[in-house]
């Protein structure tokens, strides 16, 4: 099992950016009001913040970013590490964050490459960061963590339309002796590969005119093969099967319980999934907060923007003991008890 | 906890706000019975997870045409 602690690494700070523009699902005219109002009860996503076109997760996390460093007074020159997580890369090629690390004034001793995840990204993110700099040669680096999921869904697709926002998010870590391990659970099942997909325009499936074709799958959802397709019954049962058991295993291999924890965040999947999660698990509502009323299912930003948003006095005043989870496409989850003690997090930009 | 197919609808009754009590019949058929749409899905998914432990799959839900074929289901899949 992908089970395992890694100490020596702390968080000294966390950002997020989104797009200025909103967009309200009570406007969402493609369905009946009556199907509106369900979804924002049930799916539990009020607004999101989507970017205009042309500009790219990599712009928000370059913005939240300069804020970051600024407020953290750290210097360019001193990190040697960023990983970018995202599935919405600048260019097929090359790996954006080489932009990042110019575009940032970051120096040439500086290694830069991306992780291609999407719904997981900030665990799998965190726990990649945390290995490479726990033995303190590298003891700055930035984890930029988000996603521009509204370019792939398409206004007559129901099933995904209304779900997702725009976000990038980042965070600042550094090489800490006295920090308490980060811990970690992490797991895959590809056989799920296709409940989450874009069909068209990689490598397997070529981009053809036939990509741009739009069929109608069923009542509501038309699409062509360069939309995101979801599956949401099989994400669904996924999450319910997968997600509580990996936290009970990190909890039994840390030898913490529930009652321990300060805050639960979860990824931002949709109101249904997180609260029959909060549900089985028997957490109290006040220790499980959401981003996704205001900002939707930001992909891998979720949790990081959930922080940001939500706990951001509590990570400015205090020390915190945190657990996250977060699961999705691949299908990809993990789970990661984090302790937080003051940390910088200047409040979420619009930009 | 008992199967029984009376709670069962009860357990149903409860989660859906458009379903009068004491209409839904084991015999009823729940795309009929209220406004069934993808979300409603997840709910009935959600209750039955929440309730019993048991996942209704996708395939379940295409299966079954009454309250009763869910809940057959349901039952084959409990366990006490």
């Amino acid at each position: 099992m992908a089970l395992f602690s890694i100490p020596g690494v702390s968080i000294a700070g966390i950002a997020a950016a989104v797009p200025k523009h909103v967009e309200y699902n009570r406007d969402y005219s493609w369905i009946s009001e009556k199907e509106r109002e369900s979804l924002i009860k049930n799916i539990g996503v009020e607004s999101r913040h989507v970017a205009k076109k042309g500009v790219t997760t990599s712009d928000l996390c370059f913005a939240a970013s300069n804020q970051l460093l600024d407020n953290l007074n750290w210097k360019r020159d001193e990190i040697e590490l960023l990983i970018f997580v995202s599935q919405s890369r600048d260019y097929l090629v090359p790996t954006t964050a080489c932009i990042l690390q110019d575009r940032l004034g970051l120096p040439h001793s500086c290694l830069a490459f991306d992780i291609g995840l999407g719904c997981s990204g900030y665990i799998y993110g965190l726990s990649t960061a945390a290995g490479m700099m726990q033995q303190g040669s590298i003891r700055k680096a930035l984890l930029m963590v988000g996603d521009i999921s509204t370019t792939t869904t398409t206004y007559r697709d129901k099933s995904t339309y209304p779900l997702f926002g725009d976000a990038g998010t980042v965070t600042a870590l550094e090489y800490n002796r006295d920090a308490s391990p980060m811990s970690f659970n992490l797991q895959t099942d590809g056989s799920g590969y296709k409940a989450l997909i874009i069909q068209d325009g990689g490598i397997r499936n070529i981009i053809t005119k036939k990509s741009f074709d739009v069929r109608k799958y069923s009542k509501g959802i038309h699409r062509n093969r360069l939309n995101l397709e979801l599956d949401g019954i099989e994400v669904f049962n996924f999450s319910l099967r997968e997600v509580v058991p990996n936290i009970k295993a990190l909890l039994q291999y840390t030898n913490v319980n529930l009652e321990g924890i300060d805050y639960l965040v979860f990824h931002q999947a949709n109101r249904l999934i997180n609260e029959t999660l909060r549900k089985m698990l028997k957490m109290e509502p006040g220790k499980v907060p959401y981003s996704l009323r205001e900002y939707g299912n930001t992909s891998g930003a979720s949790v990081p923007l959930t922080m940001v948003t939500q706990l951001r006095d509590q990570l400015i005043q205090g020390k915190l003991n945190l657990l996250l989870s977060a699961f999705g496409v691949g299908l990809s989850w993990g789970s990661a008890l984090i302790g937080t003690e003051r940390i910088i997090c200047p409040p979420v930009m619009e930009i | 906890m008992n199967m029984d197919i009376q709670n069962f609808i009860i357990k149903i009754e409860g989660e859906f706000e458009d379903l009068k009590p004491g209409l839904l019949k084991p015999d009823s058929k729940f795309r009929d019975a209220f406004d069934w749409n993808s979300i409603n899905a997840l709910i009935l998914i959600a209750l039955i997870k929440t309730e019993y432990n048991v996942t209704l799959t996708a395939n379940d839900l295409i299966k079954s045409k009454t309250i009763k074929d869910i809940y057959t289901i349901v039952e084959t899949r409990f366990q006490k």
